[in-house]
């Protein structure tokens, strides 16, 4: 019997529902845990890897970190910077879809996801995507599954675009304040600068630049601010990445996402931007149900939505609820990929 | 509904509950004003429609729709009709829902970097419109002087450039569409995700057959100060794709990277006279975008690379009008084709790019076997092959030949571990090559994501997922075990 085979043994005549997992680094993440766990790590290693396709292909419970650091021997890397939790596979990353300071340049889990295969809940392998960049044979299942928390299926394999690690970085570092600080960032985007990242948090913008040593040399010049030692710039970013930052201690902690260019979310709590303005942290000592209304009222207003991150009561939902006909869509998609509802029930909406 | 007069009788009642809801100069039933739509880029194939409409507003899709569920009539979505593929084709008993008048651009934002459009914009047009911003929308499909932003997003459409600024999917935030049932569904946000599962990722793509386009916000990017191409020569096609292989290893990704064959350079050089080396076996054309020191500094690097890797001769563009030049021969392979061949057949594979000097050899034994020649652009960044079959259709067979031709290509394609289609969707024209690709549980699995946001089946139908039955048919059904899984479920 193959690892494979396993599963789709145990898909097939389980009497009760699965929960999917690798690491179990982000058991925290999303709504109740259900189900007897279907380790993921004995499905692991490195299917192929090549630096000059820029594809790299995993089974799911291949560590982040044997992957990161294969990458790494070639200067290559997943450019949307998953968090590294401890023992992070490959599958939860592409599962929860978290991505780090890079993603408003860089782009998102989803946009890097070329192929995957699936087992759904008849037990059936399937393939979908490739190895390739371009390919638009049939629907694109694979980045579908990018943030599904698996709850379309067991993720078997994944193929990912890596991209080359930039040849220069600086990191930079201004007294603003937030206002200021979302406008400057909106106008800097508009203009040809390589900034990779951002932060804004009590009263200090910290930027990154990335490229060619030409183009990072010449946007420090023009922006000015100061200059960031280099270890203590990779060590920021770094704990802003795996959310060891002390900002991320304590408390419940809620996701905002929004337009980059929301005016100032006005709300009690500690704020910590991201992403050019696009991703506002907001971090409470106490919540509760009209906290919880109040947070999805403001993002919802701004253009955008909020998800209960970490911590808090979770009674509130910890996605923002879905518009009826989008959760109509959902409803038959896991139907038609789960029939029997077993995978990860109700981890992402109650059922 | 066979019959010449069955069809009389239904377009009489279709027509009369379209002119309900629509004005009557928004509703087609006259062949004569149907016949523009009976084919798109694909002119091979044609159909006439039961009716054509031309909505202007949200409110009269909405309409639409609503008619077409109630009264169980296939409704085809159409932009510009240049897409290669067969997806706008019409259905005998269909209406088409042209975009043409739904061609506003809604918002132009240049604080926020966005744009939100109706369906019937052209790609163009949005950069165009957002030049005095300093900005513009990345995806440049070569049809982008009259493709439209809504059959961009039904296709994902790419364009020369997408290896480093991505496909449709990675520059639009957020759709507005309407499902059949006539309900407004907003995909995506104008934050950078959405709440739930990533319906937008499935939705572009999906060749029109989940939902009919409203509204779409486009990301747009600051536009680069300048550009220079470097434009080399290889003595072995080979030689050539090891060389981008090493820029890419260098971790250099050009803004552009194109490679040509010789018959395709020999092709274009007499009618655009770019310059090409026609003595070459492979010309490759690598962009470098950004500040003026950051071009510098990039081409330098990409020159010495692509010397080392075997280069027989390099040029560098040394002004804009240069750069243009050098370009206009791939621009113009497609044109050039027409000019040396009465017609031709485009392909549009997708390969892991070390296997191109494999497939190039493949097709070149199929030129014998075919008895048909072929020409091929690549964009070798992305792996995309164009092989671009030349044919005489008034010779008897030559079409069927061609076709056959293209369908081995593919095959060989999927062979490779690559794909049936990098951009031209798969349509009506790669249908039964979408059976080579996919066993019957993936496409299974493409019906019910169809059935997940059309349960009626109205959409599009018939196109891009090959039913079994069809598959069977073709003879190239990837069966498992032996055994037809579904065998007997009802298909679209």
């Amino acid at each position: 019997m193959t690892v494979y085979d396993d599963f789709a043994a145990r898909i097939r005549t389980t009497q009760t529902p699965l929960r999917i997992r690798g690491g179990g680094t982000k058991d925290w993440y999303g709504q109740a845990l259900h189900g007897d766990v279907l380790d993921t790590r004995v499905n692991s290693g490195i299917v192929s890897y090549e630096p000059t396709e820029l594809v790299i292909t995993a089974r799911c419970g291949t560590p982040l970190a044997e992957i990161e650091s294969l990458l790494a021997q070639h200067h290559q890397m997943l450019a949307f910077e998953p968090p590294r939790y401890a023992a992070s596979t490959i599958g939860g990353v592409v599962a929860s879809a978290l991505s780090g300071p890079r993603r408003a340049s860089a782009g998102a889990v989803r946009d890097f996801v070329l192929g995957a295969v699936l087992m759904d809940g008849r037990g059936e392998i399937l393939r979908f995507g490739g190895q390739v960049m371009k390919n638009v044979a049939g629907y694109d299942v694979s980045r579908l599954l990018a943030g599904s928390l698996g709850t379309l299926g067991l993720i078997l394999e994944v193929s990912l675009k890596v991209l080359p690690v930039p040849l220069r970085e600086a990191s930079l570092r201004f007294e603003m304040s937030e206002i200021d600080a979302l406008r400057r960032l909106n106008e800097w985007a508009g203009q040809p600068l390589p900034i990779s990242a951002s932060c804004w948090h009590q009263g200090v913008l910290s930027l990154r630049l990335s490229g060619a040593d030409a183009a990072v040399v010449a946007a420090q010049r023009r922006l000015g601010g100061q200059v960031l030692d280099d270890g203590e710039a990779a060590a920021f970013w770094a704990s802003l990445r795996d959310q060891t930052h002390a900002y991320f201690a304590g408390g419940s902690l809620w996701r905002m996402s929004v337009p980059s260019h929301a005016s100032a979310i006005v709300l009690h709590g500690e704020q910590l931007i991201e992403w050019g303005g696009a991703q506002r942290w907001l971090k409470l000592a106490e919540d509760g149900v009209d906290r919880a209304s109040a947070i999805r009222r403001s993002a919802a207003a701004a253009g955008g939505h909020a998800t209960l991150f970490r911590g808090g009561d979770k009674s509130v939902g910890v996605f923002h609820p879905l518009a009826p006909a989008v959760a109509a869509i959902h409803k038959r998609l896991k139907q038609s990929f789960d029939p029997n509802g077993i995978f990860n029930p109700g981890r992402m909406y109650a059922n | 509904m066979n019959t010449v007069s069955d069809l009389g009788a239904r377009r009489t009642q279709v027509a009369a509950a379209l002119q309900q809801v629509l004005p009557a100069r928004a509703v087609l039933s006259a062949q004569e004003d149907t016949r523009p739509y009976e084919c798109d880029g694909l002119a091979a194939y044609r159909q006439l429609p039961l009716i054509v409409v031309l909505p202007d507003s949200e409110e009269q899709v909405i309409a639409v729709l609503k008619v077409c569920r109630e009264l169980n009539v296939p409704l085809v979505p159409r932009g510009a009709g240049t897409g290669l593929s067969g997806g706008a084709m019409p259905v005998a008993d269909g209406v088409v829902l042209s975009t043409a008048r739904l061609n506003r651009i809604v918002r132009m934002d240049a604080f926020s970097r966005t744009a939100v459009v109706q369906p019937g914009v052209r790609n163009l047009a949005i950069s165009e419109a957002a030049a005095q911003h300093g900005l513009y929308y990345a995806p440049d499909p070569s049809s982008q002087i009259a493709c439209t932003i809504g059959g961009n997003v039904a296709e994902n459409s790419g364009g020369v450039h997408c290896l480093k600024y991505g496909l449709t999917v990675h520059n639009v935030l957020r759709v507005r569409m309407i499902t059949i049932d006539g309900e407004v569904v907003e995909l995506g946000s104008d934050a950078l995700d959405a709440p739930g599962l990533d319906l937008l990722s499935v939705f572009i793509g999906s060749e029109g057959m989940l939902g009919i386009v409203t509204e779409v916000t486009v990301k747009l990017v600051p536009k680069p100060a300048t550009a220079r191409v470097i434009m080399a020569s290889f003595d072995e096609v080979v030689k050539g794709c090891h060389a981008v292989a090493a820029l890419i290893a260098a971790g250099i990704i050009p803004a552009g990277l194109e490679m040509m064959d010789q018959t395709s350079s020999r092709m274009v050089e007499p009618f655009v006279k770019a310059g090409y080396d026609t003595d070459a076996a492979a010309i490759l054309l690598c962009e470098a975008d950004g500040t003026v020191e950051e071009v510098e500094e990039e081409i330098a690097r990409m020159t010495a690379v692509l010397n080392t890797a075997g280069a027989i001769a390099i040029a560098v563009s040394q002004s804009e009008t240069e750069r243009l030049k050098f370009w206009s021969g791939r621009k113009n392979a497609f044109p050039a084709a027409g000019r040396i061949s009465p017609d031709y057949y485009c392909m549009d594979g997708t390969i892991p790019r070390k296997r191109l000097g494999e497939v190039l050899a493949g097709i070149a034994a199929m030129e014998t076997k075919y008895g048909l020649r072929c020409a091929n652009v690549f964009h070798a960044g992305d792996g995309n092959l164009h092989p671009l079959i030349l044919f005489n259709a008034n010779i008897p067979d030559e079409f069927h030949r061609a076709e056959a031709f293209g369908a081995e290509i593919l095959a060989l394609c999927v062979e490779v571990g690559g794909t049936i289609t990098g951009e031209h969707g798969v349509g009506i024209e790669k249908i039964d090559s979408m059976c080579v690709q996919f066993k019957p549980a993936e496409l299974e699995v493409f019906f019910s994501v169809k059935r997940s946001f059309d349960p009626p089946g109205l959409l599009n139908p018939d196109k891009a997922i090959p039913t079994l039955n069809r598959c069977a048919e073709f003879g190239k059904m990837r069966v498992s075990g032996g055994a037809l899984p579904f065998s007997n479920l009802p298909r679209f």
